[in-house]
């Protein structure tokens, strides 16, 4: 995915000015771009890096700390598999094997035609509808693995 | 705009108007939970029928009413008959549904339980249904099992009002609190005093005294902050989801109240990402505060001023820990540091910030408005109050609860809970999240409040409370919680980043059939490094759940290690699927299985597992109506 350097460098002017004069904004900055790109580019934290004065190392501290930014970009449909204790005792691992096996992803990558993200989640604080998964923020409860091929085809429309 | 409890009053009237109206109104529970199982398609098509009917019907949104495993519930109101909750809505159900009421009646189908009263805790008055045409054979919200021994006062406003309504929270007396406070122009230091009285302790996992937090707070010198901590990151836990997403306001006013009596203008609530509708509810309900004049400047007409701002957490678990939340509001890595130096007194921008936990904040308006004395009757004398759980895993009713301080373990786990999901054998309980323990049989007759949990082993956290049945395993659950807090450690300290490694790798080995008995001993060995060189809480209880499980299911660990067993059929290099004679060839498994030709028989005969090629998947086992499938 190539992105535009003009439309680049309007995008991160709005989204910086938005945050004019408020103190440790930055987080702010980075989830504002992740969300409008689904990823952090490179040259976007160069430029919030140019207008913020704060070091590009310190941005990419940052960037690459918090589990909700991505370096890479990702796919149309973010599914996350809930991995709190709840799921994990009734069966999250064994569906998070099924979508890797169904996807042919392994947990974080990226399918081949860019329609999912298989990521895993902490816990999306829904347990008594272990165990969960989460498509964009679609949550499904009591999933099973018979019922992935379902839930996956009302996102591949 | 609000300048006086005069002005409350009539909001309250409005509110209450609404709340009971003269027409029929059906509310749907809508929190997370309830859309996970599928509420929008039932609100969606209540919707769609009330548009078409001329009898006025009201499609209502509310929050999570606790049962969360009969969800989606549809809370039914007909005026001059009562109240009806229903469970397990759909669509469909929904459409039958909506015929009865729009005859005045309540259908039977689906009834759950009814409603004699509406309790208001804030002041103790009680609003009292008719109870006229109630479906036969459903019992009282008082007395269905799951309700019978709760007392909701954190969760107060969850389920019974529209949480973007801010008349319905007036009307159920929030605000009053605060209003009462600054009318009377109470000295703040009396304030922090009825705190210390009601015993409140912070129910975010530390339970420290929230009193004697608030004065060492205010005593600093500097710009105080207020701190609501939303990073809910235990996982199986989510009270403070559902009071966010249900009931957001009563936070406001908590923070309110903290902010007068601490002294502080502005006040941080910080929100995991992982919870959006968290994120949009404390959002609207911020909005409507600073549209009545609640925030902002002159707040009841008297001098007091304060403001808050969301911050939405960027999915990391030690940002949970106070030090590292801040660090994080401030724009940077969420590092903890070393804690000898107060957060009360240098904390968000060094200066003095009181950070309380979601639930610790919302019940200090009840507490001003019912007292320290009445707070300090519940409960234990150490534990006052209530504590929220989340009561879920492998339990019949799981969901949110609201118990008194000092319940035992067996009465949340049997008479709330209903006992264990598909009546298998009890192996454990587990609270305190990641930083807690498991805790076996014997210990279910143990009284839950802060004190006795941590001498058992275990703690009371922010209040996940995972029930493991026989087909649990421990080692794997020990795997789980060291594997998620080596991922969360965020590296600072060397004990916990590169020990916690050490110990799950160690866990794997077991779990792989590759364990040795001295694994054992370096667990062990490993744990006390860990616990002694960490700077924060997070390395500092890493290895309890290791250690809990080595001290009560060692048993488990051995049988890894020697008959290369697992004895919960968990660990997959451990187990083996196979097919009993209970098979009728129906052949489900079959249809499930991802490899080809791995299970195969006859139609209507015996079937049998190719253990050769068997992946493990466990779909078999998942899809199998007859309980064929055997995991040994």
């Amino acid at each position: 995915m190539t992105i535009d350097k003009k439309e680049l460098l309007s995008t991160i002017k709005k989204i910086t000015d938005k945050y004019k004069g408020i103190e440790g904004s930055l987080i702010h900055i980075l989830q504002d771009i992740q969300t409008h790109y689904r990823y952090l580019p490179k040259d976007a934290l160069i430029q919030v890096s140019g207008i913020l004065h704060i070091p590009y190392s310190q941005i990419y501290a940052v960037a690459t700390f918090y589990k909700m930014f991505s370096l890479k970009p990702k796919g149309k449909h973010l599914l996350r598999v809930c991995m709190g204790t709840a799921c994990h005792v009734r069966g999250a691992p064994l569906l998070l094997d099924s979508l890797q096996r169904e996807l042919k992803v392994k947990s974080g990558d990226t399918t081949e035609d860019g329609v999912f993200t298989l990521e895993t989640v902490n816990c999306v604080g829904a347990c008594s509808l272990a165990p969960i998964i989460r498509v964009d923020e679609d949550t499904h409860g009591r999933m099973k693995q018979a019922r992935i091929p379902k839930v996956l085809k009302e996102y591949k429309k | 705009m609000i300048k006086s409890t005069k002005d409350l009053l009539k909001i309250k009237k409005k509110g209450l108007d609404n709340l009971y109206p003269d027409h029929p109104k059906i509310a749907v529970g809508m929190a997370t939970c309830g859309l996970a199982a599928g509420a929008r398609g039932v609100y969606d098509k209540l919707l769609q029928l009330a548009g078409k009917t001329k009898s006025k019907i009201e499609i209502g949104v509310t929050g999570c009413l606790g049962l969360c495993q009969a969800e989606p519930l549809v809370d039914v109101y007909i005026p001059q008959k009562g109240r009806v909750v229903y469970r397990s809505m759909t669509p469909k159900k929904a459409e039958t549904l909506f015929k009865g009421v729009s005859k005045g009646e309540f259908p039977k189908g689906n009834a759950l339980f009814y409603f004699t009263s509406d309790d208001f805790i804030q002041t103790g008055e009680k609003h009292k249904y008719p109870k006229k045409g109630i479906p036969t054979g459903i019992k009282s919200y008082e007395k269905y099992p799951f309700y019978s021994k709760q007392l909701k006062i954190a969760l107060r406003n969850c389920g019974f009002i529209d949480p973007d309504s801010i008349e319905h929270y007036i009307a159920r007396d929030g605000y009053f609190g605060i209003a009462k406070l600054l009318e009377e122009k109470r000295d703040p230091e009396s304030i922090i005093e009825d705190v210390k009285k009601s015993g409140l302790r912070g129910r975010g996992g530390g339970g420290f005294p929230t009193g004697r937090k608030w004065a060492s707070c205010r005593k600093a010198e500097g710009d105080h902050y207020i701190i609501c901590n939303a990073d809910e990151g235990d996982p199986g836990a989510y009270m403070d989801r559902s009071i966010c997403e249900g009931d957001p306001h009563s936070i406001i006013e908590g923070m309110m109240i903290g902010a007068y009596a601490i002294g502080s203008k502005k006040g941080f609530i910080y929100v995991r990402e992982e919870y959006p509708l968290a994120v949009k509810n404390l959002g609207i309900a911020l909005e409507k505060a600073y549209k009545e004049g609640l925030l902002g400047k002159k707040i009841f007409g008297s001098d007091f001023e304060f403001d808050i701002q969301i911050n939405r957490g960027a999915g990391a678990f030690v940002c949970g820990e106070s030090t590292a939340l801040m660090a994080s509001l401030e724009g940077k890595i969420g590092e903890p540091r070393a804690k000898y130096i107060h957060t009360v007194e240098h904390g968000y921008k060094n200066q003095p910030s009181n950070l309380n936990n979601v639930e610790t904040w919302n019940n200090v308006p009840t507490i001003m408005m019912r007292g320290a004395d009445w707070f300090s009757s519940i409960g234990t004398p150490k534990s006052t109050g209530t504590k929220v759980f989340s009561l879920v895993g492998k339990v019949e009713n799981s969901g949110l609860i609201e118990v008194p301080m000092g319940i035992t373990l067996k009465e949340i786990v049997y008479d709330i809970g209903g006992g264990i999901l598909s009546k298998k054998k009890f192996k454990s309980t587990q609270t305190g999240g990641p930083s807690g323990g498991c805790l076996p049989q014997d210990s279910l007759e143990l009284s839950v409040d802060f004190d006795t949990l941590t001498k058992a082993g275990s703690m009371m956290g922010s209040g996940g409370l995972i029930v493991m049945d026989e087909n649990t395993c421990m080692v794997d659950v020990a795997r789980y919680f060291t594997n998620f807090l080596a991922e969360e450690s965020c590296g600072r300290c060397i004990p916990c980043r590169e020990g916690l490694f050490h110990m799950l790798n160690i866990l794997n080995d077991i779990c792989t059939g590759k364990g040795k008995m001295q694994h054992i001993d370096q667990l062990e060995e490993l744990s006390k490094y860990i616990i002694d060189s960490s700077l924060c809480a997070l390395g500092g209880s890493a290895p309890n759940p290791v250690a809990s499980t080595l001290k009560y299911f060692r048993n488990e660990y051995i049988a890894h290690i020697k008959d290369k067993k697992c004895p919960g059929g968990v660990c997959k290099d451990l187990i083996e699927y196979s097919i009993s004679d209970k098979c009728t060839g129906c052949t489900l498994c079959v249809k499930s299985c991802p490899v080809e030709g791995c299970i195969t028989g006859v139609k209507d005969k015996l079937h049998s597992i190719n253990k050769d090629i068997c992946i493990k998947c466990g779909s078999c086992f998942e899809v199998c109506n007859f309980d064929a499938v055997v995991r040994k």
